[in-house]
């Protein structure tokens, strides 16, 4: 099944729910109305609480850097040994 | 980082493919690195150069002196093709039954090809595809702006398609190479959306895909990619996976 299927069909599944609040009558329908609006914020904001926490978590590799810096004088070493033109770009 | 030594198993051989544009230096020091992580391992480098006016194939041919030209194959392009075609064209020169594809500028580093190789053969998987995103893996480079639009990327492409996997415009992969040209067969977008396009459509076609986590270092400093465009264009190619996935 493609995704976008998929995502139809729950769409359709929490539509079919929200009017069937609405003709229930258990919620008040005022309240009711407002439920996709009261959706479509409570996803943006967990959107950007996922943005916020995967920001402060960043996983990053200063010491990667210097590592870097070694293999590259190890191997212009090894390569201008052996006639490589390792000369800067 | 713990001394990975794989030996390939019984006949399998691994065609690492290399897209190429003034590179001259970097491709070098990838090889020697390469030759360096992976001792008893049958492998090839495949090394697709567009044209490149900084000499970049003379140092490959040099390099072919001392590593030799079976291990090292220039199968060069004209001019700057795209890296769809230069993944295509890698694939019909390997003779490795397994295919890695990395970039030349060291932001993939070759000391994780052994870890690659191992979790493939672990779990017996059709792709491994290296992650920035998760503990062990990381990026050295970016500055606030890059990583705001990175995990906004990512956190939307999560919550819309659902990809299965964490690193979705990661192009440091290794395929079974029956699976990478079926999947190159079934993508048809560019740039760095060709490379979410094919880890997405591979999760939907079940294939099985295990991550390792890689560390990214980003040597091209302030080139912060974000233009609106660029954005655009983003939201673009997800909209379309959106869609025709």
């Amino acid at each position: 099944m493609k995704h976008i299927v998929k995502i139809i069909t729950l769409l359709v599944a929490v539509s079919a729910l929200w009017i069937g609040l609405l003709e229930m009558s258990v919620v008040p329908r005022s309240q009711t109305w407002l439920l996709p609006i009261y959706f479509i914020v409570s996803l943006g904001c967990y959107g950007l609480l996922m943005v916020g926490i995967g920001l402060m978590h960043f996983p990053t590799c200063p010491q990667e850097a210097v590592l870097l810096q070694q293999d590259i004088v190890e191997a212009k070493d090894f390569l201008k040994q052996r006639g490589v033109d390792v000369g800067s770009k | 980082m713990e001394d990975v030594r794989p030996e390939g198993g019984a006949g399998d051989k691994y065609s690492l493919i290399v897209p190429t544009y003034n590179e001259r230096l970097n491709i070098a020091l990838v090889v020697y690195l390469v030759f360096k992580h992976l001792r008893d391992v049958d492998f090839e480098i495949i090394i697709v150069d567009d044209g490149s006016p900084d000499g970049t194939q003379d140092v490959v041919k040099q390099l072919q002196q001392v590593y030799g030209d079976d291990r090292i194959l220039l199968r060069a392009r004209p001019r700057k093709l795209g890296l769809g075609t230069a993944y295509s064209h890698g694939l019909k020169h390997a003779s490795g039954n397994f295919v890695v594809i990395m970039d030349a500028d060291l932001s993939h580093h070759p000391k994780y090809l052994p870890q690659f190789i191992k979790k493939q053969q672990e779990t017996g998987a059709s792709i491994v595809t290296g992650t920035r995103y998760v503990k062990g893996g990381g990026v050295h480079g970016w500055n606030l702006m890059r990583k705001l639009t990175s995990r906004g990327a990512n956190v939307l492409a999560q919550t819309f398609l659902w990809p299965g996997v964490s690193d979705l415009t990661g192009s440091f992969r290794l395929y079974r190479k029956s699976v990478l040209e079926d999947l190159i067969n079934s993508c048809v977008s560019k740039g760095y959306v060709f490379q979410m396009e094919m880890i997405v459509r591979a999760s939907r076609k079940g294939y099985h895909i295990e991550e390792v986590p890689i560390t990214f270092v980003d040597r091209v400093f302030g080139s912060s990619k974000l233009g609106g465009s660029e954005i655009v264009e983003y939201l673009k190619g997800l909209a379309y996976l959106l869609v025709t996935t």
